[in-house]
């Protein structure tokens, strides 16, 4: 009996973002599981944005904090070092300043470090709140207003404040990004609750919200293939869009990111150690699915840009 | 294929003797098909019946064990595509490759390395599994030599011989055959002379073909020369083709019971570079490798690999968790703290492990919260003020103590006031947020 290869093809396909006006990146549009080219078509790779915050990142370990060393206390430079330096394809902003327990900045002052960071890129941003539930709905509309016309990605909405955020984004032409705390159901009753204010399903980007590899991983693993697999093979028009991996906050807060040698001496280097745990947990969002990732070390950025060619490039079978 | 109850039925003697325990012949193929009853049972079945029922009720990913003992490697049985579905359960094997051309001291590094594997995380020793020992210098005698080495000092980790010569390979097989290797082995050039080698030291083989199509031709090849239990490996080495072949070997297996292909896949993951090395392994490990071969022992990659493999082989409908009791940390006296957090296996060891490493004696009150951590049973309803009293004061910790001071995680803070209520003549301390703080709190707080 001759070998016949159990491919496999879906009614359902992601739809394709873009964001960015005068430099894009465009992302999404496949009809298969990650990186199943073989069976499929996928059109755009996973795009990875930068991560950079609107105050000092004094909570992130020596490995990653010292590269920002000269610019992380400018968000505008940071965000240009990044673009010019590193090579970002996109830049994502946390306005983590805003919370509350972080100092508190208001609204306006976020409004105006997100100008000054839009002034000194041309590359897409992604701008995301403190996640603070009624913070985020001051500060985003704020932010929203701010980048008007650059066609960014918002965020973070979620259940309790969604309208307002939805509703700055429509109003500025941006897209949204849609927050659920690892719960498919609550993930599509988000989505159906954001179109229903007239905000487009095809807008919008689902944070399935990432857990670092070792805590709670898995349970971010399985919500994504879960949703992958409710749009490509049930046709769910409320799960086709893209999915976001907010993965550098997760992963540099870990203890195997974060302990010196000295503290854990079976675990070995801490440098290589964190750009390990930031690479993989990556590796895995985008394995699942995550077509936009956020992340912080450029060597753990060179490393899954690497393993993304590898895994796009099919050999002759 | 999995054969429904009315199809067993046909192929069982139809005599409702009721030996095999159940009433009729049709109630026990109604349990066949449930696999809640095993073929034997019945001794009444035909030759032919049992062999076509004995092959339906086979997994479709084989059953093949190499090495011995306590450390031996069991793979395959996996029956899902999706780990949402069901359990993985064999988790993955992590090998290291050491070629015999390289020099007795790199050689010997290498074994260090694998003996002092071993890491401890949430409550399970995890370590290199097997060691993937190549004849890269295709002469007989260096292989040996290197064997011998391994055989002197590490004479209980699995082994996978790298071998494609039947001779060398008989002669290894003298050597290391009661270590039960897997001979990897076969390929389409040297099958028929390489089986009788495995098929006389009893020992399973890795079996390389390019291609599915080919692979699938040479596994019921060496199939008829008498060998079952293979390893497989389509000669992919990057990461789109093992995605590929690893996804399509599985369905295959699984999905249209494709016997040909329902075995463990071996993958190698070596890259230049170290870091992509381990993310190639990290694909392995969550698509399907049974095992995935590494070129060198690193700590850093070792500790992140086993993590992701936890992950990925953790039950998805139970988290891993651990008893509800009072645990002592050092030699706690009347006047210790209680500090209390839930039983997921992972919180559990986080605190636990802070608590030791500060050496100030303890109690630590762990409930039962189904598994979740402290945040997630707070937001389910586990972890309130009315549990914790009921927990604590049914716990009897409060007979042995003379100062009761219970010290709740951080995040929830927000407990204190409701818990002083609840717990009369209790102090209720809000210690820090984060695991890693507790030491120095604990510190401070007993100076
Ligand atoms: C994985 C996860 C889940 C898993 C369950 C995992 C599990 N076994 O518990 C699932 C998917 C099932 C889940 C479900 C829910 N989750 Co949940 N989940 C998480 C996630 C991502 C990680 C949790 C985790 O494993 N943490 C690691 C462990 C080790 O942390 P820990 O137990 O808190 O321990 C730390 C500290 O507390 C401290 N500590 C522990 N004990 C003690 C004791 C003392 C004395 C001290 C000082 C310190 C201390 O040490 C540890 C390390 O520092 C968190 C987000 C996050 N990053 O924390 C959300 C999170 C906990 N979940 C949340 C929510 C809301 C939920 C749901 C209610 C929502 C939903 N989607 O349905 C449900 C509730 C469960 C239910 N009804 O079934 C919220 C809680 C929000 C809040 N502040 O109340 C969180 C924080 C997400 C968020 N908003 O960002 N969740
Ligand atoms: S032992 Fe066999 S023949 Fe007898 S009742 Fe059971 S199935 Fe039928």
């Amino acid at each position: 009996m001759a070998f016949i290869e159990p491919k496999e093809t879906f009614p359902g396909s992601i739809y394709t973002v873009t964001l960015g006006t005068e430099r894009t990146v465009t992302f999404g549009g496949e009809n298969v599981f990650a990186f199943h080219g073989f069976e499929g078509k996928i059109p755009h790779a996973p795009v990875i944005a930068y991560e950079v915050q609107d105050s000092l990142p004094d909570d992130w370990p020596p490995a990653v904090h010292d590269i920002y060393a000269g610019v992380s206390g400018d968000p505008a430079a940071w965000a240009q070092f990044c673009q010019d330096e590193l090579r970002a394809q996109a830049i994502a902003l946390r306005l983590l300043s805003t919370h509350p327990d972080r100092g508190d900045r208001s609204a306006s002052h976020a409004a105006k470090t997100v100008s000054d960071v839009l002034a000194a890129i041309s590359v897409p941003l992604i701008i995301i709140g403190s996640s603070h539930i009624e913070k985020d709905a001051e500060v985003l509309v704020a932010a929203a207003e701010a980048a008007q016309g650059r066609k960014c990605a918002l965020g973070k909405a979620q259940e309790n404040n969604y309208k307002t955020i939805a509703a700055a984004a429509m109003a500025n032409d941006h897209l949204l990004i849609a927050l659920s705390e690892l719960d498919i159901n609550l993930c599509k009753q988000l989505n159906i609750l954001i179109t229903q204010m007239g905000f487009s399903r095809q807008r919008i980007i689902i944070d399935p919200m990432c857990s670092a590899l070792g805590y709670g991983l898995d349970y971010t693993w399985s919500v994504m293939e879960r949703i992958r697999l409710a749009a490509l093979a049930q046709n769910d028009a409320m799960m086709q869009q893209p999915m976001l991996g907010d993965v550098g906050i997760v992963a540099w807060k870990t203890k195997e990111a974060q302990a010196a040698e000295s503290e854990m001496p079976r675990w070995g280097s801490p440098e290589r150690r964190g750009i390990a745990w930031e690479s993989m947990t990556a590796g895995s969002m985008m394995m699942c699915g995550a077509e936009l990732l956020i992340m912080r070390h450029p060597k753990a950025v060179a490393s899954l840009e690497r393993f993304s060619e590898e895994l796009a490039v099919q050999e002759a079978g | 294929m999995a054969l429904t109850g009315v199809q067993i039925f046909k192929l069982l003697p139809k005599t409702n003797c009721k030996k095999c325990g159940h009433p009729t012949c049709l109630a026990f193929a109604m349990k066949l098909a449930q696999r809640q009853a095993t073929v034997d049972a019945c001794p009444d079945m035909s030759e032919d019946a049992s062999q076509t029922l004995g092959a339906a009720a086979e997994p479709p990913v084989r059953t093949v064990v190499f090495g011995t003992g306590a450390y031996a490697c069991t793979m395959g049985e996996e029956t899902v595509l999706f780990r949402h579905e069901k359990k993985f359960v064999r988790p993955t094997v992590i090998a290291v490759r050491i070629a015999d051309t390289e020099s007795d001291s790199e050689i010997e590094a290498t074994l260090r390395a694998v003996a002092d594997s071993e890491i401890d995380r949430i409550g399970q020793k995890l370590r290199i599994d097997a060691m993937f020992v190549e004849n890269s210098s295709g002469n007989s005698e260096r292989y040996q030599q290197v064997l011998g080495m391994i055989n002197a000092s590490a004479p209980e980790v699995p082994l996978i011989l790298g071998v494609h010569d039947p001779v060398t390979a008989g002669a290894a097989l003298k050597q290391v055959g009661d270590r039960k290797p897997l001979l990897y082995g076969i390929t389409s050039s040297n099958a028929e002379r390489m089986a009788p080698v495995a098929a006389l030291w009893k020992v399973p083989v890795g079996v390389a073909g390019r291609g599915l199509a080919a692979l699938s031709e040479l596994t019921q090849k060496v199939k008829s020369l008498g060998i079952s239990d293979m390893v497989i490996d389509s000669g992919v080495r990057s990461a789109a083709g093992i995605l590929r072949d690893n996804t399509l070997i599985r369905r295959a297996a699984i999905r249209k019971n494709i016997k040909s292909l329902g075995f463990p896949v071996i993958t190698f993951a070596g890259r230049d570079d170290a870091m992509l090395e381990v993310l190639a392994a990290m694909l392995g490990i969550a698509k399907y490798s049974a095992v995935v071969v590494l070129s060198s022992v690193e700590q850093w990659r070792n500790l992140a690999l086993f993590t992701f493999r936890q992950n990925i082989y953790t039950d998805p409908q139970v988290p891993m968790q651990v008893e509800q009791k009072i645990y002592t940390i050092g030699e706690p006296t009347p006047e210790s703290p209680v500090i209390i957090t839930t039983n997921f296996s992972l919180t559990y060891f986080i605190v636990a492990g802070e608590i030791e490493n500060c050496r100030v004696p303890a109690w630590l009150a762990v409930m039962d919260c189904e598994g979740m951590s402290v945040l997630t049973a707070w937001a389910a309803g586990k972890f309130t003020p009315v549990k914790i009293a009921q927990f604590i004061q049914g716990s009897g910790i409060e007979e042995r103590l003379t100062r009761k001071e219970l010290v709740i995680p951080g995040y929830v803070a927000i407990l204190s006031g409701a818990l002083e209520e609840k717990l009369p003549g209790w102090t209720i301390t809000v210690g820090p947020r984060e695991a890693n703080a507790l030491p120095a709190f604990l510190k401070n707080r007993n100076a």
